[in-house]
């Protein structure tokens, strides 16, 4: 009953023609119908352009969910500057990985995006920041853009028409801040990645100061699939507040990870089906529906459909869209203390709050990791999480807080058995590992 | 336009653009901070000073949110959320911190310290290992840094990048490794280095001078003006048990805002070594004796008695106010000559006529705010970072703020003009009063929107002392002056000329800009002097390179020199000469010098801080200070020159400070009972442009200024201040480098029919004609080598 029902949720619309080997060729690209989305949109005006994805009700996939249209409406369209397009693909959340593959599968739909939104907000220049540590991503992007200019897609009259446009595709250099998108900016100006002050906001002084768009690489690929059928049919997905469909990057403890296309509204046991289920058949202890920085969810929260409003009910995020399943072998002190670590090796070092709550909690977190943990320390990780959260300079920070008190909340008895006895006795790192060759 | 809202239920108006913490310092509420800096762009990196606002959900950084129309701040002094999020970021900073308040220079004056008794815990929660690094990091020979003890504010790195233009500190690695650090070999070898120290809020950054020489609470405070360049700072003498212990910027938002230079923050300690405790006589053996005195007095009084009025006085350039004033009076009143000069450097007639009749007795003309909000500042032969820094930084505040257009009229846009975007109208050395012409004339390429601005309301023209050596280049500003509207201001490099000028240390001037030759003028000042305008000298004197040649031919006998560096003058073998063939000299030093070997009376006088007194900046603005150390026994050159008065029977009243003061007031017309007569003016100097001819081949015009940080006396015992100097090099430009056949770094010759200076060379986009030397740094002194002044034709060869 569970897998009839699935079938109907499972659509692929991004991830279509994914099977496609030469997708991400210009040619392959175009045999499936690539660039006829920029075709129709050079026939509109920009601001008809924009107009269509505020009423498509596109919202940002990078983990904020910003409504994009209004995005691109706050840039403001007269004035002596320059205006940009700058692609957010530093994607380097721990559990996120839909934007890699997205780039690798069908770099071309990425591209055509950019030129549609660059003309949209009519930048003559764009530049996509891809993730440093992804050689690949870079290369198959470049390509692509290579490949579009030589197409006359890119460069002097994109495809014929009076509009210009410049790609650049710039490689981070392994920094999570740089996933921040003012820091995101600063890394790409040739500065050290670190937030800036808002505001002024990217959409007036962004890039070298001058009104700058950021998207997310998904959202960005999102833009012609609404060109070409209009915002009626985007919203034929989805809910009225979380329109349309989403790359559903499952991973973890499951039979079969990997990228899950559906529309808003699914739920993560239908998303548990598709992917198998849990590995060996065991059972879900958590997960977390986008991302190490949104709270974690129990079993109990598996038939909440995934939506922004109904996860923000459940006291979590949706995020970026990319669940981690954990299955009962899993210690969630060991999470938290990794993902703890993660946060703090990450830190900018910009804020106090992240700088050195990190490193404290961390401290701390390791203790108890070895069962060295005092009680009156759980009170006091509770006590640093809340003096993180919503103190810090960028939500990167607020991020590295949210770890342990949504662990707290549903495995307490965890954190107060690691007062005593090492994670590692509870739980056999053995029987947690991929290919556990224990059984449990 | 202001805004009303609430801080704490208290409603505030405050100006539209007001920081929240700012707003709260109005009511006396301070919210605790580290990053902001009310002279620094925010940051909001601490968030010490996290407050929470209505309608927002999360607490907010005050220093970086502005105040708008009916918004309702609470600090933590009603907010509890306030009051725990500064507490958490509090104890934040204190897990990483050493604590080690009892061995840290900062202690007794930190901020962390301060913050963490209101805002911190009185136990640690923290139990694990704190983050440690090797200490101290010499990040240039004056500035050490203590890694461990930082917060990462990034107050010093963005002071060096924003205020200073020197970004040679920055944040290093991330997260808990964050910290501040230098490039591979580039140390930080900033004029302003030192005010990194004063404005770190823990005590990551100190002296090399000043680390673990004293606590904060054993120490003096004394507000004090500096001494070293006419800029004017304000600066906080600090001393213990009569020794100065260190030097600091005082806040004074019309000078020098929160900073000053490290010249005049670590070049002190010249103040007690080698200092002259007794007077010195020399004897029939040729040797100077120590003598008591009165022993000295009657016996400088009994020579200069019998040699008066064939006497001239030479000063140094470096005194008070009221100590300049004294040798003005006392010359002509006492030794009946108008043979006095305070310029001991290069200078000319066209000068003296200039400083007359523009300068003199003019008060506050253009300040520091002026400059701020001018449409233009035009520099003609003054190189502000080099020559008076505070100029430079409020020009660059300007630039960075409002985009302040900056034009130089000189042979090179250096580093420190390309530090305030200037505008280079290039000429050599001698070439300005014809650059200045043809800009006037509109035929100079490139320079109609200098002119333009120029015509501006509010556009101002500095011009420094270096233009004496450019003939016409003063009367040309004059003329553009006039013809544009601009304000033209002096800008003297030492910090007694200003002053000495409007106090008639010049030969033809009386206090306040008087004419010698007027007889009203004459009278006013003998009425407050309590004398007949028959009782001042008659006869106009001469300038410095007259007077030592007259000297030499026997038409002036003796000299009464003051602060005086022979290694200075324009002319050293004349003046050595003259020295030598003075029948009879005193001079007061505080410390033996190069005129000390000539003199037959040494009058041991005091340093700045062991008297009272005041400097006249280049504004025109007249800088009091207190003496410092009280316990002193050093008199200063007016109560030297008062006991010189009685004992030659002159009137022996008006000597002591506050009776100099207040004739200065009456003459001057400054303070209570000052008056401001009007009197005649000297008429300007019409001086014509000096034609510029292209140096023949292998040779080029002489550029020349002092570094701020060279071979200068006063600077000399501070080795660690002299580690940060800028190397001595020479410039020339990549024409002349080809022709030459030299690269960057080669050794260059420059050099004159008396002497080579031989240094590595720099190549830049300096004037074709043109090479520039440095004044009088290590291996580059060039009036004592070469014997040649700014605009002469020197050799230029590979070494």
């Amino acid at each position: 009953m569970a897998a009839k029902r699935s079938s109907q949720k499972l659509r692929p619309i991004i991830t279509e023609h994914w099977d496609d080997p030469n997708l991400f060729t210009l040619a392959g690209y175009q045999k499936v119908g690539g660039y006829k989305a920029l075709k129709a949109a050079l026939k509109k005006t920009p601001d008809q352009v924009i107009e269509l994805v505020k009423a498509s009700g596109l919202r940002g996939r990078g983990g904020a969910g910003f409504p994009t249209g209004m995005k691109w409406g706050f840039v403001p369209k007269k004035g002596d500057k320059p205006r940009y397009l700058v692609v957010n693909a530093d994607e380097s959340e721990p559990g996120a990985c839909k934007d890699v593959p997205l780039m690798l599968a069908d770099p071309h739909l990425l591209v055509e995006g950019v030129i549609i939104t660059s003309y949209a907000i009519e930048a003559k220049e764009a530049f996509i920041y891809i993730r440093g540590e992804v050689p690949e991503a870079v290369r198959r992007v470049s390509w692509a853009v290579k490949e579009a200019r030589e197409a006359g897609l890119i460069g002097r009259n994109v495809a014929g028409s009076d509009y210009s446009l410049e790609v650049t595709v710039h490689a981070g250099a392994g920094a999570y801040i740089c996933g921040e998108e003012t820091a995101l900016l600063d890394s790409l100006e040739g500065f050290r990645g670190q937030p800036r002050l808002k505001p002024p906001f990217p959409a007036v002084a962004g890039l070298y100061a001058a009104p700058t768009v950021i998207n997310n690489v998904e959202t960005i690929a999102n833009v012609p699939f609404i060109v070409t059928n209009g915002a009626e049919w985007f919203r034929g997905y989805g809910t009225e507040k979380s329109p349309g469909f989403k790359l559903w990057a499952v991973s973890g403890h499951v039979e079969r990870p990997g990228i899950y296309e559906a529309p808003f509204g699914i739920t993560m046991r239908e998303l548990l089906d598709y992917a198998g289920g849990v590995r060996y058949g065991r059972d879900v202890k958590f997960w977390i529906p986008g991302g190490s920085s949104v709270p974690m969810l129990t079993a109990e929260h598996l038939d909440i459909p995934l939506t922004y409003e109904d996860l923000a009910a459940a006291g979590t995020m949706l995020g970026t869209g990319t669940p981690m399943v954990f299955d009962t072998t899993t210690s969630v002190v060991k999470a938290v203390t990794r993902w703890l670590e993660f946060y703090k090796h990450e830190s900018c070092g910009k804020c106090t709050p992240c700088r050195e709550g990190t490193y404290w909690v961390v401290d701390i977190l390791q203790r108890f990791e070895q069962g060295d943990g005092k009680k009156t320390e759980l009170k006091l990780l509770d006590d640093l999480s809340n003096q993180i959260e919503g103190r810090s300079f960028c939500a990167l920070g607020d991020a590295a807080a949210t770890p342990f008190p949504a662990a707290m909340k549903y495995f307490a008895d965890e954190f107060d058995l690691a007062t005593k006895t090492p994670v590692d006795k509870t739980f056999d790192p053995a029987a947690t590992m991929l290919k556990s060759p224990v059984a449990v | 336009m202001t805004v009303r809202a609430s801080v704490d239920g208290i409603d505030v108006v405050v100006p539209e653009g007001t920081l929240i913490i700012r707003a709260a310092e109005t009511l006396g509420t301070f919210i605790p901070r580290f990053c902001d800096h009310p002279l620094l762009d925010p940051v909001a990196a601490c968030r010490m000073c996290l407050v929470e606002i209505e309608g927002m959900p999360k607490p907010q950084a005050s220093c970086a949110v502005t105040l708008t129309e009916g918004m309702k701040v609470r600090t933590q002094m009603t907010s509890q959320v306030a009051e725990q999020a500064q507490a958490g970021v509090m104890e934040f900073l204190l897990i990483n911190h050493p604590l080690d308040c009892p061995v840290c220079d900062k202690g007794g004056e930190c901020p962390l310290q301060n913050q963490a008794m209101t805002a911190g815990r009185p136990d640690s929660r923290f139990g694990g290992p704190k983050r440690e690094f090797p200490k101290p990091l010499a990040i240039s020979t004056e500035i050490l840094l203590d890694r461990e003890r930082c917060v990462s504010c990034a107050r010093c790195t963005r002071f060096s990048e924003q205020v200073a233009g020197d970004p040679f500190i920055d944040l290093l690695e991330r997260g808990s490794d964050q910290q501040v650090g230098i490039a591979h070999d580039e140390p930080f070898n900033s004029y302003f280095s030192g005010n990194t120290i004063q404005i770190c809020p823990v005590g990551a950054l100190t002296s090399t001078s000043y680390r673990f020489r004293s606590r904060p609470f054993d120490l003096v405070s004394v507000k004090t003006t500096c001494e070293h360049c006419a800029s004017g700072c304000a600066l906080r003498t600090d001393y213990r048990r009569d020794f100065v212990m260190r030097r600091l910027a005082w806040e004074d938002p019309a000078v020098n805002e929160d900073w000053n230079c490290d010249k005049g923050r670590f070049a002190f300690t010249y103040m007690r070594h080698g200092r002259l405790s007794a007077p010195l006589v020399r004897g029939s053996d040729g040797v100077l004796h120590e003598v008591s005195w009165s022993e000295a007095i009657a016996f400088a009084a009994k020579g200069l008695s019998a040699l008066s009025p064939s006497v001239a006085a030479l000063l140094g350039g470096r005194l008070t106010n009221e100590d300049a004033y004294s040798f003005a009076k006392f010359t002509r009143l006492v030794l009946q000559s108008d043979n006095i000069d305070f310029r001991n450097r290069p200078s000319s007639g066209e000068e003296a006529d200039f400083l007359a009749h523009h300068v003199a007795g003019t008060g506050l003309v253009v300040t520091y705010e002026d400059l701020e909000n001018a449409p233009i500042v035009l520099l003609v032969s003054l190189e502000p970072e080099e020559e008076s820094p505070i100029i430079f930084l409020r020009l660059r505040k300007a630039y960075r703020k409002s985009g302040l257009k900056v034009a130089v009229i000189g042979p090179l846009l250096t580093r420190g003009l390309r530090k305030l975007g200037a505008q280079l109208l290039s000429t050599v050395a001698g070439g300005e009063a014809a650059t200045i012409d043809s800009l006037l004339a509109g035929d100079l390429r490139g320079s109609q929107s200098v002119l333009t601005a120029l015509k501006k309301k509010g556009a101002v023209i500095l011009v420094g002392e270096r233009a004496a050596s450019s003939a016409g280049a003063f009367s040309a500003l004059i003329d553009l002056a006039n013809e544009t509207g601009a304000k033209l201001a002096w800008v003297p490099r030492r910090a007694g000329e200003r002053g000495a000028l409007d106090a008639g240390a010049l030969a033809g001037l009386l206090p306040g800009g008087r004419l010698m030759a007027d007889a009203a003028a004459r009278a006013d000042v003998a009425r407050v002097w309590g004398v007949e305008p028959s009782d001042l000298a008659v006869r106009r004197g001469k300038p410095q390179e007259k007077i030592l040649r007259e000297i030499s031919e026997g038409k002036i006998d003796a000299l009464i020199t003051a602060g005086l560096q022979i290694s200075d003058a324009p002319d050293v073998d004349t003046f050595k000469q003259a020295l030598s063939e003075a029948k009879f000299i005193v001079s007061f030093e505080q410390r033996l010098s190069d005129v000390s070997s000539y003199a037959h009376v040494i009058l041991p006088v005091a340093s700045v801080i062991e008297k009272g007194g005041s400097f006249t900046d280049w504004e025109g603005r007249v800088r009091h200070f207190n003496r410092a150390l009280n316990d002193s026994p050093a008199v200063s050159d007016s109560t030297v020159l008062g006991m010189l008065a009685k004992e030659m029977g002159a009137p022996n009243t008006g000597w002591r400070i506050d009776e100099v003061q207040y004739e200065m007031a009456k003459l001057l017309g400054e303070g209570p009972t000052g008056t401001k007569k009007e009197f005649k003016r000297a008429g300007a100097p019409t001086i014509e442009a000096a034609d510029v001819k292209a140096p023949p081949s292998g040779s080029a015009v002489l550029s020349t200024w002092h570094q701020l940080l060279d071979l200068g006396v006063m600077q000399g015992p501070e080795e660690h201040l002299a580690g940060t100097r800028r190397p001595s090099q020479v410039i020339i430009s990549p024409g002349r480098a080809k022709q030459l056949g030299v690269a960057t770094g080669d050794l260059v010759t420059v050099s004159t029919v008396n002497g080579v200076v031989t240094l590595p060379v720099e190549i830049d986009e300096i004037h074709e004609d043109s090479v520039w030397l440095p004044m009088n740094s290590p291996g580059s002194q060039v009036l004592v080598t070469l014997k040649a002044r700014e605009g002469a034709t020197v050799k230029v060869a590979k070494a």
